[in-house]
């Protein structure tokens, strides 16, 4: 059976074998000669088994497809080896992959507690305003001046009411 | 630098005059909160993240709690008042380690700090002495909505608060209180509580946290989870919880006081003795006499107002304390002389062990 296995870096026939055990976990690995030779595996000093897996095919499930968080740069492979996120646009990416871990985690799958009101209508607001001044670059652009003019007047309003929920520095 | 902290005399930790309790030494409430759109600390720029300490130092320090509070840029620190800071629990281990950028903010009497740009943005902590959830939840509740007011936080309605790691979503919440609980670990039942609040989704932990055994018989009980449920919710379930532990340990130690009357008195009473006249002493084994002492204020052989005497020297006693007192880092071997010195200076001037009210209620 051996004779058929592929080297799990670039398919040729595999006849390097080798176990090691990592973190309690029996990780096996077949290389062909050459890829044997390019990683290292035969000196036998500083070889890790682990560096090999974090790099190969063998992470996790090799059929997962392999997403980036535009934001910071976080890839599945990171999120899966330190089981972090990178920053709050991770968990629009990375969303169902969280999603099964917190089932083993917590009490529910949902916040239940304090939603910070303040700071999110301070934030809606602010995405609105720029919303508003977006249309009516446009409505002066097509020269549609009264529709500007209601739009400047909403831009006021809104700019008021963010003000008041604006930091007062003491 | 914190040299104004430590001589401080209104730390809330070694100077509280407030009523202690028999078996909770200290309530801590802890919140996670990360800014939007600026990645988490481990993800974000060196340039990021002094943007961060900086803003964030700013504008907490100008928050009416903070005030006359002291900030710490971690990358000024010396070793030695690093870990003065983490064995007053003002800051964590993981701060410690952090690479430029990090700080920590702590205000006047010790009761609250804020450490910048450690796991996540921020993590904001409210500590008192004695069991008081509720109060320090109020506090932190107060806190919190303050500050966003002033910053826009990271959240998300369905994973709530956002944080570097999943095990903090939701409230960010670790509610963790400080238990001293010798009856339970005489009797041999510690491992079977552990158990079982294990079960309830909540955590027990030596005195220093994550991996620290619990010298001086003293536990850290916090809750694991913070997502699905509310805060006060979180709250109430583990103020139950402890308030059985709580039973427990009080009924355990008057049966083993009932079985074992001289055995116990002559523990104690030899500890006494060798904190009169110690020469040499570890940490260790200096957490687990003031153990035997803090239980002999509650079985009525010290005055009630040692209780706070023996609470300070639980902190005083640390190593980075000890050296921190000695104005430079000496070899363990000093250490452990100077630890000696002090706890016999300190012991000389408490009344002899009284053992006639043994146990009766007060």
């Amino acid at each position: 059976m051996a004779d058929n296995l592929k080297c799990s870096n670039c398919n040729k026939e595999a006849t390097v074998h080798l176990t090691q055990i990592v973190n309690n976990k029996i990780h096996k690995v077949d290389l062909c000669e050459s890829c044997a030779q390019k990683k290292g595996v035969t000196d036998p000093q500083g070889f890790s088994l682990a560096d090999l897996l974090s790099k190969t095919a063998l992470t996790p499930d090799s059929s997962e497809a392999s997403l980036v968080c535009p934001n910071c740069g976080l890839e599945t492979s990171d999120f899966r080896r330190t089981g972090r996120l990178g920053c709050s646009a991770c968990f629009q990416v990375f969303g169902d992959l969280v999603r099964p871990a917190l089932e083993d985690m917590h009490v529910g799958l949902t916040h239940k507690g304090k939603i910070p009101e303040v700071a999110l209508t301070r934030q809606n607001s602010q995405a609105q305003l720029q919303a508003l001044k977006d249309s009516l670059a446009s409505a002066i652009a097509e020269e549609a001046y009264e529709e500007a003019a209601k739009l400047r007047d909403l831009i006021h309003e809104l700019e008021v009411a963010v003000a008041e929920l604006e930091v007062t520095e003491a | 630098m914190i040299e104004s902290l430590i001589k401080s005399d209104r730390a809330e930790l070694t100077q509280s005059t407030r009523k202690g309790s028999p078996v909770v030494l200290s309530t801590r409430v802890r919140l996670a909160r990360n800014l939007s759109d600026i990645p988490f600390p481990e993800r974000a720029t060196s340039a990021q993240r002094s943007d961060v300490l900086s803003k964030c130092a700013d504008h907490i320090g100008g928050l009416k709690q903070m005030k006359s509070g002291a900030f710490f840029d971690i990358s000024q620190l010396s070793e030695l008042e690093k870990q003065v800071l983490v064995e007053r629990h003002l800051i964590s281990r993981e701060l410690c380690e952090s690479e430029q950028g990090s700080g920590v903010i702590i205000n006047k009497d010790q009761t609250c700090s804020v450490m910048i740009n450690e796991e996540d943005h921020l993590r904001i902590q409210f500590l008192k002495t004695g069991f008081n959830l509720n109060s320090v939840w109020k506090q932190m509740d107060r806190f919190d909505s303050d500050l966003e007011d002033l910053l826009d936080v990271a959240f998300s309605s369905e994973f709530g608060f956002l944080t570097a790691c999943p095990t903090n979503l939701g409230t960010g919440l670790r509610a963790s209180v400080m238990m001293h609980l010798p009856g339970l670990v005489i009797s041999e039942q510690m491992e079977r509580v552990i158990r079982a609040v294990n079960q309830l989704g909540i955590t027990v932990r030596g005195l220093f946290g994550e991996g620290s055994d619990a010298t001086g018989h003293v536990f850290q009980i916090s809750n694991q989870q913070t997502l699905g449920e509310s805060e006060s919710e979180i709250i109430t379930r583990l103020g139950s919880v402890l308030k059985t532990i709580i039973d427990h340990e009080v009924n355990a130690r008057f049966k083993y006081l009932e079985e074992n009357r001289a055995k116990l008195l002559d523990k104690i009473g030899r500890a006494f003795g060798v904190l009169q006249n110690v020469h040499f002493l570890s940490s260790n084994e200096a957490m687990n006499l003031l153990s035997l002492m803090r239980l002999s204020v509650d079985f009525n052989m010290l005055p009630e107002s040692n209780r706070s005497d023996v609470d300070r020297l639980f902190i005083e006693c640390q190593p980075g304390h000890i050296q921190y007192a000695a104005h430079e880092g000496i070899e363990p071997e000093l250490r452990d002389i100077a630890r000696a010195d002090k706890l016999r200076e300190e012991f000389s001037h408490l009344p002899p062990l009284n053992f006639d009210k043994v146990g009766e209620s007060k």
